[in-house]
């Protein structure tokens, strides 16, 4: 049979903040345990949260970027459930008015509707060490924005390829906007996913199953093609989808049951007497929209209209905000759009996902491209020189004279080869006056060239010898 | 000159003047406690109160001048001083030791109190008579075989046996009132907001306020000084200014509201026939007193036992075993440890307004009951707020009656709730209200009379009281 998938994300991602979203500690990742905490982060009886109200300037920047509306008065409710990971027992969240609501993001061809973006904060981290579990809160509070896409509304997403593509965009307007860092390996971007089957063309909804906590795009995107696979099998053999919450063993590529609907958690919202209602002015959505920065979708329009880029060349630059903005570095110092372009696409690019950082200085990757541009280097000579300096910190210019890799064409120097090979290959000479072949003519350039090892343009060295010989 | 017969505005005066040193006054409270024990009023005498006194007696000797230089305060078990035991009076928490001081105790140190020790206290502050302790009961300081009201009953004994002159207490629903009437002392529940609430064991967070005990007016009002204004540690506390509540206005011409509901409600009560005699005394002074109307002010108590709990048994959560409440010794896996430390380490009424609580607030329940006791408390403020435009101050009685006969209430525990009735008001609208001693009841102990003010307008019902005071 056919069936319709119906896939619904909720992203969780770290702000990025230097403090926590109700106390003062530092939101830093990779301290001490428990280092970064105070009597409020801990949960200590007497306690009280104080918000930080640069993480709901952060909320709202996220939800500014991807076209939500902003709640002018939100509220903070207690998400109540034990674990000894969440210090008081309860969570700060936001249930009736969150933040930002109404949003969307372009995945593919389509607009997928997104219900909301609340704000609350993290929870501490368990630590298992033998038969042993330790707790650090360090990451207790961090403040954390969850957004929850509206499965409800058309258009779905339907595949774990555009679950994926949603999942890369998004982390690339956060990074763009300046409101997380969503570095997936340490956990500041996190998703879990619902997902849903229906024979093709129904109006009902199927039963949902969700998978919590996927980190990295890899075990998401697996996770979501093994579900999709296992209720379809399921729905083909006439049985019934479970409502249950699964956990997906990345190791085994499998998943399995974690809790069923019966099991499900009564969280007991209700409004965080401890808290005031957040009141958004009309003033501060203005002044936060602002200071957005340019986000993905403009840039990308500036690049291909203004600097002429073809559509992948920008999305390669653009992929990761590091390179794209290194590249607005370099085209300030040399406004040549295109050819630095084609520098990042392939030398640059290929260095850095190689894993060897970005190992250059904006100075002296200009300067090359530059010399490139003006045909003082030849460009193979000039990727091998990029190769040896990446990750040092020579002057390249300087480096490139030492090195004798600089061409000069009005020099004598390329003359003196030039009559030397003239004189010494007289008979090809003869030969080539009398058939006019080409090859002859290249041959010739090739032995100019081999003779400056490599340091002459081949393309003027050809026009030159035709000169001298009078074509 | 018996030195704890004084009240603390004379402590401090006789301090500053040398006639008195620090030293010796918390000596006489200290012998002063020691000497009722058997009141089980205060759970601990902290071991550096004298060595505290000494180097006040220094500081006063370099110039300082503190608010309240030299006096010896008692707190409520539930109030954080750092690196003293803060029990609640709960077993759960028998060993906890304070890692940061309450903003209160900050300010009472910073004008120079000297902290004598933390007193009894219905566990987490739920219940009416400070028989919920895990550390046994406190006896009423005029008859030994009564109550003293709680949840704050031991600092309200304290004060009334001369242990202090001033302790703090705090309030949920007349955890301050209540146990002043019965003691026959000043209770002030201040408005929500006046008084930061860090550092102060939450039972429930929206109604919650630290409350003052003292004999006379002018400390209380002294009291409120030091302690009320905002803190940048709390939301919820209020930016509003601090008045002078010391300097007292005239309350001649003050408008006095009585609600037609109350005298509904005392009739047959012990407290009636007190109240009307109240009314006749406060016409005989010249004061206006009018009729108001606050309609639906017997669905305070109702509302109370909704919101209160609901809270409570979110704040109470963090009390898992885990951290730091008195682990289980035969839990093994993790939900042992929640399960059986939590069975072991609260007591029985906790118990119930835990479960209480999570009941009104789990999904099905909600918008019977927390929705609606949000929506029947709006009503109740908008209803004040309207009786509030025709007089300066409300009065209604403290209490059913007198303090009762330890373990005379009935195992319904509904029955001692009704013992709030005339404060729950007070918390649920966010006023401030003073329950001062007036009148005897047929046994002659003590009762009380609330003077209940507009928000923020402590400075009246303590002009009032003085008014009271000085025809008296």
């Amino acid at each position: 049979m056919q069936y319709d998938v119906i896939i619904g994300l909720e992203v969780h991602a770290e702000l990025k903040t230097k403090s926590k979203c109700f106390c003062s500690c530092k939101n830093e990742y990779g301290s001490s345990p428990n280092t970064n905490c105070c009597p409020v982060c801990v949960g200590l009886p007497g306690a009280l949260p104080v918000l930080n109200k640069f993480a709901v300037e952060q909320t709202i920047k996220a939800g500014l970027a991807l076209g939500f509306e902003i709640n002018r008065t939100a509220i903070f409710e207690r998400k109540n459930y034990f674990y000894p990971d969440l210090s008081k027992a309860y969570q700060i969240s936001q249930l009736e008015k969150p933040i930002c609501i109404n949003g969307h993001l372009r995945v593919f061809d389509k607009d997928i509707p997104i219900n909301r973006i609340h704000l609350e904060e993290d929870a501490g981290k368990l630590v298992h060490s033998g038969s042993e579990t330790f707790v650090d809160y360090n990451r207790g509070g961090v403040p954390l924005i969850e957004l929850v896409t509206d499965a409800l509304k058309e258009p779905h997403m339907e595949s774990a390829d555009e679950a994926i593509e949603f999942l890369t965009k998004l982390r690339q307007i956060y990074i763009y906007a300046g409101v997380a860092d969503c570095e997936l390996e340490k956990g500041q971007m996190r998703a879990d996913v619902n997902i849903s089957l229906r024979p093709k063309g129904s109006k009902e909804f199927g039963t949902k199953v969700e998978m919590k906590n996927l980190m990295g795009f890899k075990s998401i995107h697996a996770a979501i093609k093994y579900e999709i696979a296992r209720q379809k099998e399921i729905l083909d053999d006439g049985g019934k989808i479970e409502q249950e919450t699964r956990k997906w063993d990345f190791d085994k590529g499998e998943s399995f049951a974690m809790r069923s609907k019966e099991n499900a958690e009564d969280y007991r919202y209700f409004p965080d007497p401890d808290l005031l209602a957040v009141e958004i002015s009309d003033e501060d959505v203005a002044r936060l929209k602002k200071s957005l920065p340019p986000l993905p979708d403009e840039i990308k329009k500036k690049y291909m209209s203004e600097y002429g880029l073809s559509e992948y060349d920008t999305d390669v630059i653009l992929a990761d905000k590091e390179i794209a903005d290194f590249y607005e570095a370099c085209l300030a110092l040399y406004p040549q759009p295109k050819s630095i372009a084609n520098w990042f696409t392939t030398e640059v690019l290929a260095r850095v996902k190689g894993g060897a950082g970005l190992g250059i200085s904006k100075e002296n990757l200009v300067w090359l491209i530059k010399a490139v541009d003006e045909k003082k280097i030849q460009r193979l000579s000039a990727k091998e020189f990029l190769a040896d300096i990446w990750g040092t910190d020579v002057n390249a210019e300087s480096e490139a004279k030492a090195r004798g890799i600089m061409a000069d064409l009005s020099s004598d120097f390329v003359f003196e080869i030039l009559d030397k090979v003239l004189k010494e290959k007289s008979s090809v000479v003869e030969q080539f006056k009398r058939e006019k072949d080409e090859k002859i003519l290249n041959f010739l350039v090739g032995q100019v060239m081999k003779e400056t090892r490599g340091k002459a343009n081949a393309q003027e060295v050809k026009e030159k010898l035709k000169e001298k010989l009078g074509i | 000159m018996e030195i704890t017969k004084l009240s603390a505005v004379e402590i401090r005066k006789k301090i500053l003047s040398g006639e008195l040193s620090c030293k010796q006054t918390v000596e006489s409270f200290l012998k002063q406690i020691e000497k009722n024990t058997a009141y089980n009023a205060v759970l601990e005498i902290f071991d550096d109160a004298l060595a505290k006194a000494e180097e006040m007696d220094k500081k006063i000797a370099a110039g300082f001048k503190g608010k309240l230089a030299g006096v010896p305060v008692i707190i409520k078990d539930n109030i954080l001083y750092e690196g003293k035991i803060c029990s609640c009076g709960s077993k759960f928490l028998k060993n906890y030791r304070a890692q940061y001081n309450a903003t209160v105790t900050d300010r009472l140190l910073a004008e120079g109190a000297v902290i004598l020790g933390r007193a009894n206290m219905d566990e987490f502050a739920m219940g009416s008579s400070t028989e919920n302790s895990a550390f046994g009961i406190t006896h009423n300081p005029i008859d030994f075989d009564r109550v003293p009201g709680g949840s704050s009953g031991g600092s309200a004994c304290a004060v009334a046996l001369d242990m202090c002159p001033i302790a703090l207490g705090t309030e949920t629903g007349g955890s301050v009132r209540q146990p002043a009437s019965y003691c026959g002392i000043y209770g002030l529940k201040p408005s929500y907001g006046r008084i930061s609430r860090y550092g102060v064991v939450a039972f429930a967070s929206s109604l919650d306020q630290v409350g003052i005990f003292s004999k006379s007016i002018e400390d209380n009002a002294l009291m409120l000084e030091v302690l009320a204004g905002e803190d940048e540690n709390d939301e919820t506390c209020s930016k509003q200014k601090v008045d002078d509540y010391s300097n007292f206005s005239d309350a001649k011409n003050l408008k006095i509201g009585v609600p037609a509901e109350i005298l509904k409600m005392t009739k047959g009560l012990e407290c009636e026939a007190n109240f009307a005699n109240f009314v006749d005394f406060l016409k005989a002074c010249g004061l206006q007193v009018v009729p108001v109307s606050i309609k639906d002010i017997e669905l305070a108590l109702a509302t109370y036992y909704i919101l209160a709990p609901a809270e409570a048994a979110s704040n109470l959560a963090r009390f898992d075993g885990v951290k730091y409440t008195t682990r289980n010794a035969d839990a093994k896996t993790l939900q042992q440890i929640y399960k059986k430390s939590r069975s072991e380490g609260f007591g029985k009424e906790v118990k119930r307004r835990i479960m209480l609580g999570n009941y009104v607030l789990s999904s099905g329940y909600y918008d019977a009951y927390y929705n609606k006791a949000k929506a029947v408390q709006g009503l109740l403020i908008d209803e004040c707020n309207k009786a509030f435009e025709s007089c300066d101050v409300m009065i209604m009685p403290t209490t059913l009656g007198e303090a009762f006969k330890i373990g005379s209430k009935p195992s319904d525990p509904v029955e001692t709730y009704k013992e709030d009735v005339f404060t729950v008001t007070a918390n649920i609208v966010g006023c401030p209200s003073l329950s001062i001693p007036f009148g005897k009841g047929k046994n002659l102990l003590p009762l009380g009379i609330q003077l209940f003010g507009k928000k923020f307008d402590e400075k009246t019902i303590f002009s009032l009281a003085k008014f009271i005071e000085e025809k008296r």
